[in-house]
């Protein structure tokens, strides 16, 4: 069982709310995904528009939404979007996402890590987006945030875990569960993250635009599973030479 | 009296709380997030906050995001 | 130049995590339950984890001893290069408070006693710079009235400018003292349990301080906290069962990983030789049993600093080089003084590698490897007050 921030989670598999087509292909694709946490954006109110609530179509007994900065391209405007959060009923869980750069939405650093500590200490619930840096994992962590959420790959590009190297250390050294996101865009990206011991993954773009939503997002329930239980069951070395009986040269000099 | 309202410019009735221009554009209070003038107000503050002309209004909400 | 490096004083959350040893037996069923197939499992494997650090270290792994030694000397090879670095230990005080069944500084050994002087210790330290020493290990006896941490600090504050890295090997000490050498200029602390098996620990460790199991055990993680760039563990080989012992290594090895991720770690391997007092080892372990254990740590945990010291013959240190340890002493002498002054009295152990840093330097060089003197430099150290 997944615990994050003392919070039990039977499924590995984190849903996003973007981009479907419409809010009921985005509901039965979520249920046919069977996650129990969902990112949700923040925006205006379209005036014109005022009773397009998307959300409305989301049992929030049955998914924990997790509100993303999204939009944020700085610390300042990241904490605003937080505080908003937390009075929209949000509680106090938080994706953190501060990108600046709008062409690859790739998250700065040094705002994530500002954000993090000032955020912990209003006590959010922090999940940062990061890029796959394991020592910036490791001063997120130290600063108090309650997962650490590295990329695969750049949002919506569907390349997969590109930044696999880093995100094995890391899982190696993290003290909180790690949550691989951005990029997925196959099952099998799922189930490679998942095998490499990732204790979560986030998947939004790949299921959203998929011919047929609802079936990818079993797909991808079907293969974080298998990964998991891959990883639990101890896959077998990948030996990089073959192995006879040893000799022992070199060693002559033992007495 | 006028109102900045989502950035944009709106004509309100003098008097009016937060829950009366809700109201009017059919918004359910409970899936609003209402900041005025920079501060974010609770839910309880919806009912008592009279707007004042020129009010800064920003009305977000959740929406779809990854 | 660098802005001063933040003292960790302990995680976000107030009360810092406390390292937990399992027992030993655990450790040792461990061990015993490994089969051949988790041997190679751990041979192939890039984190072989405890379980494969358990296999690498049990009876099983024997007959793959080659196999462990070309694996750990490539691991080494990719992390540490073709370099071997030198040092030397001076030592400050035999006076100890403990009384330590193995040990040629135990309180009640009739030898004689001598603590150096400050300036008697910097003549011999430096001694060792003009040998070409660069980084030092100063050594005591636990005995805080006779070398306290006042001792050190000057000891450090006039040392620091000449020698590229000072460790200290003395009784173990609160954060906040560590933290004050620190900005004195030490910049590693070495502390061995000795063993990991409580039950042992008791019965060699007879009185002194050094009884109190659990203080030693939480000193490493006080000198990280403390801030020091590096911390050196290990356990005196022939208390207890060495297999049991380097599991425990790694348990801990990967403690302070986790906890403590910005110090560097080290772990030496001091054997068990003849001593004032002739304590034999319980359970005497081989050049074969010492070589395993080295190779295990070294694929468990790639990035440590390995120590063999001049304890063991010179034959074995230079076959040995380049299949795992980096660091060696040379020309060391066990007794306060004993380099350069004549009446040095009682060694704490007997040297198996007599040769001096020159004779050394060669066989390294003969190897392949670079002998290095010097890997950090002083002003990069955050300044004392002076």
């Amino acid at each position: 069982m997944l615990t994050i921030a003392g919070r039990k989670f039977r499924s590995r598999l984190f849903g996003g709310t973007g981009k479907f087509s419409s809010p009921e292909v985005m509901k039965e694709a979520l249920a046919a995904s069977g996650c129990e946490m969902v990112t949700v954006a923040l925006r205006r109110i379209d005036l014109n528009n005022p009773a397009d609530d998307i959300m409305s179509v989301l049992d929030r007994e049955r998914y924990l939404f997790l509100p993303n900065t999204s939009g944020a391209r700085d610390a300042g405007e990241a904490i605003r979007l937080a505080c908003l959060a937390r009075a929209s009923g949000g509680g106090e869980w938080l994706k953190l996402e501060v990108t600046p750069d709008p062409r690859t939405l790739l998250p700065d650093p040094i705002e994530t890590l500002k954000a993090t500590e000032e955020l912990v200490k209003e006590g959010f619930k922090v999940l940062p987006y990061m890029n796959a840096d394991p020592i910036l994992a490791l001063r997120l962590q130290d600063a108090g945030a309650v997962a650490v959420m590295p990329l695969g790959s750049p949002i919506g590009t569907n390349q997969g875990v590109l930044t696999r190297f880093q995100i094995e250390i890391i899982i190696a050294q993290a003290q909180v569960p790690v949550i691989v996101d951005a990029g997925l865009g196959a099952p099998s990206h799922v189930a490679e993250a998942m095998e490499m011991g990732a204790d979560a993954v986030l998947v939004n773009t790949a299921i959203a635009v998929a011919g047929d939503p609802v079936r990818m997002a079993r797909a991808f329930a079907m293969a974080v599973e298998a990964g998991r239980i891959a990883y639990e069951s101890g896959l077998g070395a990948v030996s990089k030479d073959a192995a006879p009986s040893s000799p022992e040269d070199g060693l002559g000099f033992l007495r | 009296m006028r109102i900045l309202c989502n950035g944009e410019a709106r004509e309100i009735a003098s008097g009016s709380r937060v829950t009366d221009y809700l109201n009017q554009l059919g918004l359910d209070a409970l899936s609003v997030v209402v900041e005025c003038d920079g501060k974010i107000l609770t839910r309880e503050e919806y009912g008592s906050h009279e707007l004042q002309d020129g009010a800064v209004l920003e009305l977000i909400r959740f929406v779809g995001g990854g | 130049m660098l802005p001063p490096p933040r003292p960790r004083m302990g995680l976000a959350s107030c009360v810092s995590p406390m390292f937990v040893i399992p027992e030993f037996s655990a450790l040792q069923a461990a061990i015993s339950r490994a089969t051949e197939a988790d041997v190679l499992l751990a041979l192939h494997s890039d984190r072989p984890g405890l379980a494969g650090l358990a296999a690498l270290l049990s009876p099983a792994a024997e007959p793959h001893l080659g196999a462990m030694a070309k694996r750990s000397a490539a691991i080494t090879s990719q992390r540490f290069g073709r370099t071997i670095q030198v040092y030397a230990p001076v030592y400050l005080s035999s006076f100890c408070a403990n009384r330590c069944a193995y040990c040629g500084f135990s309180a009640d050994n009739t030898i004689e006693r001598r603590v150096l002087t400050l300036a008697e210790a910097e003549s011999e330290a430096m001694i060792l710079h003009q040998r070409g020493f660069s980084h030092l290990l100063l050594v005591s006896g636990e005995a805080p009235a006779k070398v306290g941490v006042d001792y050190l600090e000057e000891l450090a504050l006039r040392l620091r400018d000449r020698f590229a890295a000072l460790s200290i090997e003395v009784q173990p000490l609160a954060t906040e003292e560590y933290a004050r050498l620190f900005r004195a200029g030490i910049t590693a602390v070495a502390v061995y349990q000795e063993t990991y098996d409580r039950d042992v620990y008791k019965q060699v460790h007879l009185a002194g301080r050094k009884a109190d199991f659990d203080y030693r055990l939480e000193t490493p993680a006080r000198a990280a906290a403390a801030g020091m760039r590096e911390v050196g563990i290990g356990a005196l080989l022939g208390l207890a069962d060495w297999r049991a012992e380097g599991l425990a290594l790694g348990q801990h090895l990967a403690w302070l990983r986790k906890n403590y991720w910005r110090t560097g770690l080290t772990v030496s391997f001091p054997r068990m030789r003849p001593a004032q007092g002739e304590f034999k080892p319980l359970l005497p372990v081989s050049e074969r049993d010492l070589s395993q254990m080295i190779f295990a740590l070294r694929i468990f945990d790639p990035d440590v600093g390995l120590y063999l010291s001049t304890r063991e013959e010179a034959r074995f240190r230079d076959g040995m080089i380049g299949l795992g340890p980096t660091r060696y002493s040379a020309g060391s002498c066990t007794a306060p003084g004993g380099y350069g002054l004549a009446d040095a009295g009682g060694e704490q152990f007997e040297v198996g590698d007599s040769r001096s840093l020159a004779e050394v330097s060669v066989v390294i060089q003969q190897k392949g490897f670079d002998p290095v003197r010097k890997d950090w430099d002083a002003v990069f150290q955050v300044q004392g007050d002076r």
